[in-house]
């Protein structure tokens, strides 16, 4: 029996969410007050928590290690939000975006959560249009969409390339009202080093202020991590070069599970590595897709000259060109899901069919689609027998209207006109599904520690449909977190303030600066960037794309070897009372080598393929995923018990009333 | 490429900072600016010397934390990128690159290369915002139809990501460009239209009282942006402020 108590409401799947709002207990305005709130992370989820909470008259804390919180890496988010507004009157419905955001996870979501985000997922779009966010608009001034990949409406909103920026800079403004107010008071440059505990509960922080590097107290009667993903365990990812896991791994150490570790969102349209120098993966969007052709030349020879810059890639002819996604999947072709268009990139180039200096690259060609929008473009205006230049030239011209400042950023990268040669794409690190078990409240196995937004792991199984993650950030922190912590915090209305000089807070604060101490005085020769790419190193072979039981095992042993060479060797310049962005840098790195052996084991425990998790020994003959519902329809949350490798696993089984679970197909 | 590397080391607020050298080999024109500055970094971390600090964190141009004047540029030579998509194929085998913080009187030296930019937080903070409560139990989102281009022009400015470049480059280091296009994302829309008076006087008060200088149409700060914020945003934020005075 599983101590995993979901609490999802009971009832018909419309009506779980209103009846758990009409249920749950509320905190009177002048009760409010006398509360106070800490939110770590000030992103879409944390943003909009704090803005929420604060409004309703909470006393809120934020704290974010930018500069502002303007910076939170929600920011970069490029396609669009989804909502089931039907405005194209397409089909659309809340049933329907539920539908396809658990097929698109593979069957690894809860429906009641999921089921919930859909149906406030148009409140979303009517609470950003009224903070001023400026989505994009059609001639007629109503709200534009457009469709995304794996599904079949148009319900995505969205803001040029930038919707994540404008979101965010909403969520943002909706703070600063409260910080005018004097409601939020907004930390920034801190950092969270750990969190308190008093009688069980979660009840502070203890916080490292990244100027000064003075330890703090800061007391609550709730704690919210909105802290973001853990993609940077991989050391390159599209992640922000700050994103880490510290928040989220230090209540997974102080008794909060952490879920689906292995659940990694790889995009398969990314810039590759140009060399040993890389620092981060830069996305490009997946609408690319659309009139983009991917390929990779048929015989090893020519993949090799065009390597070494002998052969250029135009001059291929079509019959020595593999357009292996067209291949393999006939139906959905270059439209296939994030996660197989990765796998099939992966698998040529592993094959010896990459075709940059790293060998780790594959095409993305526009030719066909200048010829095709050239033909018709010249057609549509007159010239019925146009000249190949001429359909060239007109080609060009549709699709720079179509993807101009994709292009454009793609030439800043690279200094290659994506024009005259296709573009070069490898997949990268890009989301992370998995993190804090949550119940449906978005409370952690701590009680009072919440979690939202893509620190929890909660409602995209084991793949996320694009545009999806920004809607449920910010249902997580508008919608969901302001009703679900007023019925824990109820029970707090007598607390009053909590002190921070507690046993507790002494010991928790000591915790901080020995491990500081200890990282300053490991004395070692090894940098932290050394250790973190040797990690990002073993994680990509061995926990990548696509995984073995033999590679995740070897995987978990090096792990471990390097965090203990870690702490031996490691060297962190500079003193750590003033600011250290290598000390920084040190104790997340720290984390994400426990983190990063949980997730290879989380991955060798699930012995079956689905979404991100792909098995090497588990799939079918044509080398797609093979499911394994009967015995792996769950949830894995583990609970910390000293290493990693003594993580203790709790099942909570995933029920499927409102949907039959199906095997995806894409041929 | 071999390079001079002039960069500004500054301990903390109140040190007094100053200009030290560094020699720089092996840097390949792939290179961002700040992967340049990382390789230094991993230098100095061998020698047991503290980096060089710089702010930085999406490293694709839209976080806004990173900032570096660049031979005198903020942002360096590149125009419409932040520093974060600046190559090193910019610079060429041998040159003197001399890299400073922003300089301003209200963005005061943290350390090194980092300066405090939360004076733009509270210019943000005084009315940066429309005031709708978060319940999401507003009115349908297409209920107001809102003119295409203007929705545009409103994104347009929305765009700036407030890494302080259009101080940096201002002679009379003013922020009118970072604050007019906050003012104008809003102006341009019903939604914004409401508070307009009263938000116009109250960010351009915090601008004044965060010490940044006046705007004397320069439009230095137009052609450092990285973003390309046009300067009809400070033209637009004047008649508001003028009509908001004006009504008071």
């Amino acid at each position: 029996m599983s101590v995993l108590d979901s609490k999802i409401p009971e009832g018909p799947l419309a009506e779980k969410w209103t009846n758990h709002k009409n249920n749950i207990n509320l905190v009177n305005p002048a009760n409010k007050r006398n509360i106070d709130i800490i939110v770590i992370g000030t992103g879409l989820a944390g943003g909009s928590a704090a803005a929420t909470l604060a409004e309703l008259g909470y006393n809120v804390k934020t704290f974010c290690y930018q500069d502002s919180p303007r910076r939170a890496h929600s920011i970069a988010a490029q396609g669009g939000i989804n909502a089931s507004k039907n405005y194209q009157g397409d089909g659309d419905s809340d049933y329907r975006l539920f539908y396809d955001t658990v097929k698109g996870g593979d069957y690894r979501s809860r429906e009641g959560n999921v089921y919930r985000l859909a149906e406030v997922s148009g409140n979303i779009i009517d609470q950003c249009v009224a903070q001023g966010v400026p989505f994009a608009r059609e001639y007629g001034g109503y709200l534009d969409n457009r469709s995304f990949g794996g599904v079949l409406v148009s319900r995505t909103f969205y803001a040029k390339g930038q919707t994540g920026q404008q979101l965010l800079l909403g969520a943002y403004a909706a703070m600063n009202r409260q910080i005018n107010r004097g409601k939020i008071k907004a930390y920034n440059r801190h950092e969270m080093m750990d969190v308190v505990l008093v009688g069980g509960k979660a009840r502070g922080i203890i916080a490292r202020n990244m100027v000064t590097g003075e330890i703090e107290r800061h007391s609550g009667h709730a704690v919210v991590l909105a802290s973001g993903g853990y993609g940077n365990v991989f050391y390159l990812s599209t992640n922000a070069m700050g994103s880490n896991v510290m928040a989220a791994w230090r209540a997974h150490r102080r008794g909060a599970y952490f879920a689906n570790p292995c659940y990694t969102q790889i995009h398969p349209t990314c810039i590759p590595v140009s060399g040993d120098h890389q620092s981060k993966l830069t996305l490009m969007s997946e609408s690319l897709r659309n009139d983009g052709r991917i390929w990779v030349p048929k015989k090893k020879e020519d993949a090799e000259k065009i390597s070494k810059g002998e052969l250029k890639p135009t001059q291929l002819k079509e019959e020595d060109r593999d357009y292996y996604l067209e291949r393999r999947y006939p139906a959905f072709g270059n439209l296939v899901p994030r996660d197989v268009a990765s796998r099939a990139a992966k698998e040529r180039c592993d094959a010896g069919f990459g075709v940059n200096k790293t060998g780790q690259a594959v095409f993305l060609d526009f030719g066909s689609a200048f010829e095709r929008y050239g033909k018709e473009k010249a057609y549509t205006s007159g010239h019925k027998d146009p000249s190949k230049e001429e359909i060239l030239k007109l080609g060009k011209e549709v699709v720079e209207a179509k993807y101009g400042n994709l292009f454009q950023m793609y030439e800043k990268i690279t200094a290659q006109n994506p024009y005259e040669t296709p573009m070069m794409i490898y997949p990268a690190v890009h989301y992370t599904m998995g993190g804090l078990w949550v119940d449906y409240n978005l409370q952690t196995t701590i009680p009072g520690c919440y979690s939202a937004g893509e620190a929890n792991f909660s409602d995209h199984g084991a793949n996320r449909l694009g545009a999806s993650a920004l809607m449920q950030g910010l249902a997580d922190g508008y919608f969901v977190l302001p009703y679900t912590i007023g019925d824990y915090l109820s029970k707090d209305i007598r607390t009053g303030a909590i002190p921070t000089d507690s046993p507790e807070f002494d010991a928790a604060e000591k915790d901080v600066t020995d491990r500081i101490n200890k990282l300053m005085n490991a004395g070692g020769n090894h940098s932290v960037d050394t250790y973190h790419k040797k990690l990002g190193k073993i994680m990509w072979d061995k926990c990548g794309m696509s995984r073995n039981a033999e590679g995740l095992k070897e995987a978990i042993k090096e792990i471990a070897e390097l965090r203990e060479d870690f702490w031996k060797n490691v060297k962190v310049p500079g003193t750590a009372d003033s600011k250290n962005a290598e000390l920084e840098k040190a104790g997340r790195v720290a984390d994400f080598l426990e983190l990063g052996e949980l997730f290879a084991k989380d991955a060798l425990h699930r012995e079956e393929s689905c979404g991100g998790h792909f098995r090497e020994e588990y799939q079918t003959e044509e080398g797609e995923a093979l499911r394994d519902d009967e015995n792996f329809k769950y949830v894995a949350a583990w609970e910390f018990a000293g290493n990693p490798s003594d993580a203790i696993l709790h099942k909570e089984d995933l029920v499927f009333k409102n949907i039959e679970l199906k095997t995806r197909s894409y041929k | 490429m071999k390079l001079t590397l002039k960069i500004w080391r500054q301990k903390n607020a109140e040190a007094k900072g100053k200009f030290v050298d560094y020699q720089i080999d092996g840097v390949d024109g792939d290179m961002s600016f700040l992967e340049m500055l990382d390789v230094l970094n991993e230098q100095l971390v061998a020698k047991g010397e503290d980096t060089v600090e710089f702010d930085h964190d999406c490293r694709e141009g839209i976080c806004g934390s990173c900032s570096l004047q660049i031979n005198g540029e903020p942002h360096g030579p590149e125009k419409l990128v932040a520093t974060c998509q600046l190559h090193m194929r910019s610079f060429k085998d041998g040159d003197t690159i001399v890299i400073e913080p922003f300089r301003a009187k209200a963005f005061p030296v943290i350390k090194d290369l980092v300066v405090d930019r939360s004076s733009f937080d509270r210019i943000q903070q005084s009315w940066g915002y429309i005031s709708v409560n978060t319940s999401g139990n507003t009115i349908d989102a297409n209920t107001i139809p809102v003119e295409k281009e203007k929705a545009d022009a409103s994104f347009n400015a929305a765009t700036c990501i407030g890494c302080g470049a259009c101080v940096a480059a201002c002679k009379n280091a003013s922020a009118m460009l970072f604050t007019s296009a906050k003012v104008s994302q809003y102006a341009l829309l019903p939604q914004g239209r409401v508070e307009a008076t009263e938000r116009v006087k109250a960010m351009v008060r915090q601008m004044d009282e965060e010490g940044f200088g006046n705007c004397t149409n320069t439009g230095a700060c137009e052609i450092e942006c990285p973003k390309g914020i046009s300067l009809e945003n400070i033209a637009r934020m004047n008649r508001e402020f003028l009509s908001a005075t004006t009504k008071s």
